[in-house]
């Protein structure tokens, strides 16, 4: 039986869905349904993708206030941007725009994820202090050479670079979109088949071993598929820093359970929620566009304080 | 039988343990004990595969820890170690419950539902089921685990230190319940003990370990004695015989 509380994140999630295409229509319905359609597409798969990947991260490294987002992994994504356009020039880079820009981009980035992520296993695994201090080092450098990158190139081309600077959910392409689709899919189907050896994950490695799970490769094996989703994620729509981590700590405060297959659907419903609802106010109501980012950053940004200084450290 | 053949461990370089070859008889309680960094954890990290082996060979009742396949080992050996990392927010029930996890893989059936609770009586934790672990005393912790292990219901049961952090009233009731259950639950248990006297009054067999090495095994009547203890430490220890059993006097 379905548990109440996902059915009613179902239904909440289905209501917010029906506001963000239906309100306020007017005009050429059909082209405003599809152009909403795409947008609302987008914020539900990126959504369940952060979500997701949050949750999974976070149990595999064993904490609950480090994200992928934390690590400094939207800071290497500005990198990379830049650096791409500091080497092609804002009109190559313009140009670039396409299918094989995003494959080029979610490569590069599961790639550098993968790097990233190895830092936080072997010895160092469950030591929240030394993984806090490496993620706040990485994001560092990577903003610090961002920086650089951006004094080197043209200021016309820096107004390229400062539009991916935040997430933006107004302009998705819909060949991108089919594509992350087609990525994401087995990817999340992946991730479920291996939603109740993750309970065991949680419990550390001996006791992990102890039960018999192959942990050292199986915890590759989960973060390679975080990797894949955030790394498809953040070549979609942006960077989104805290949005994961608030996510991920409603999921668990809502759920209040070790099982992840309720915390997964909980935590992706949640994501999508946060986003529609967000967006959809947004436009809709304040008129205002591609602000909800800096809404979410806003929000998810005190809670990292509260947890890191005050809540449980856990 | 686990047996143990020439097992040796470096760590960057240092040796952690030399060349032990040992037999630790299956039935009963198998203390094992030894100064601080004599590599007692590290030998327990060995026979329960939670460290790769480099050099030697561990077989648990005929049974290769490298070769056999991972899953095979659980349902015959459980180890609990004093370190633990738990991501979750658990319930004990729920913690009790993944010990479960060899033999069912995630869709508990009726007789693991059983288990669980055979192992939740066992070990008092009928009252404190639904009590999340952050909110538990460090007996009640430790037991907890313990009954995870117990609840694997493996031959083996492997515990790494269990008495830390225990007063005496608890350190005797947990050792009272893990003596209950490697005789009628027929377990056999092998536990690191830092107190000699618990190993005096409890263990059926005593392993001794120094700087790596084995320095002496057998019965503690024959191990446990004044010569061989104060080799074992490089400290003066008395040892008095009360109650027909050996009592150590290592504190004055």
């Amino acid at each position: 039986m379905p548990d109440k509380r996902l059915l009613a994140l179902g239904a909440a999630l289905l209501a917010a869905c029906a506001f963000f295409l239906f309100w306020g229509l007017k005009g050429p319905t059909g082209f405003i349904l599809e152009l909403r359609a795409t947008k609302l597409a987008a914020l539900l798969l990126v959504g369940a993708a952060v979500g997701i990947s949050t949750v999974v991260f976070q149990t595999v490294t064993g904490n609950r206030i480090l994200t992928p987002s934390i690590m400094g992994f939207d800071s290497l994504f500005l990198l990379v941007q830049s650096l791409m356009v500091l080497t092609m020039g804002s009109l190559g880079y313009a140009m670039a725009d396409g299918p094989a820009k995003f494959l080029l981009d979610t490569a590069l980035m599961m790639a550098a994820s993968l790097a990233l992520f190895s830092l936080l296993m072997g010895r160092g695994r469950g030591d929240l202090h030394r993984m806090i201090l490496v993620g706040v080092i990485f994001g560092l450098f990577f903003r610090s050479m961002t920086a650089f990158v951006l004094r080197l190139i043209d200021p016309s081309e820096f107004a390229v670079v400062q539009q991916v600077m935040f997430a933006s959910f107004g302009a998705v392409d819909t060949t991108q979109l089919a594509m992350a689709a087609a990525l994401f899919v087995p990817v999340f189907a992946a991730i479920w088949k291996l939603a109740p050896a993750l309970d065991i994950v949680a419990l550390g490695r001996d006791s992990a071993i102890g039960l018999g799970l192959r942990h050292d490769r199986l915890s590759t094996v989960l973060l390679l598929l975080v990797a894949a989703l955030v790394a498809v994620s953040t070549a979609l729509v942006g960077p989104v820093s805290f949005l994961g981590l608030l996510v991920a700590a409603l999921a668990h405060q809502l759920m209040q359970t070790p099982r992840h297959v309720l915390l997964l659907p909980a935590a992706a419903l949640i994501s999508g929620l946060v986003l529609v609802i967000g967006q959809g106010v947004f436009e809709r109501i304040l008129g205002l566009q591609s602000t909800l980012a800096v809404i979410i950053e806003f929000f998810g940004g005190l809670l990292f304080l509260y947890l890191v200084l005050g809540g449980r450290r856990r | 039988m686990i047996a143990i053949r020439n097992l040796s461990h470096r760590i960057g370089g240092a040796p952690i343990l030399t060349d032990v070859t040992l037999d630790l008889p299956k039935d009963g309680i198998t203390a094992i004990i030894g100064p601080n960094g004599a590599g007692k954890s590290t030998l327990m990290g060995l026979m329960a595969r939670l460290l790769p082996i480099q050099e030697g060979k561990v077989e648990v009742d005929g049974l290769c820890v490298t070769r056999t396949r991972t899953d095979l080992l659980a349902k015959r050996l459980a180890i609990v170690t004093q370190r633990v990392g738990v991501a979750s927010r658990l319930r004990v029930g729920d913690l009790v419950g993944f010990g479960r996890w060899p033999h069912h893989h995630g869709r508990p059936r009726p007789e693991d539902h059983e288990a669980v609770e055979r192992a939740l009586e066992a070990f008092d934790l009928v009252e404190l089921r639904d009590r999340f672990l952050d909110e538990l005393s460090g007996g009640q912790n430790q037991r907890a685990f313990i009954a995870m292990g117990l609840a694997q219901e493996t031959d083996w049961l492997l515990l790494d230190e269990p008495l830390n952090n225990l007063d005496m009233y608890h350190a005797r009731a947990l050792m009272a319940r893990i003596h209950a259950l490697s005789r009628a639950g027929g377990r056999s248990v092998v536990m690191v003990v830092h107190d000699i006297n618990y190993a005096a009054a409890w263990a059926d067999h005593v392993v001794a370990l120094k700087d790596g090495r084995l320095a002496d095994q057998g019965a503690p009547r024959d191990v446990l004695t004044a010569p061989k203890l104060s080799e074992l430490f490089g400290m003066e220890i008395g040892v008095e015989e009360i109650n027909g059993r050996p009592t150590v006097l290592h504190h004055a």
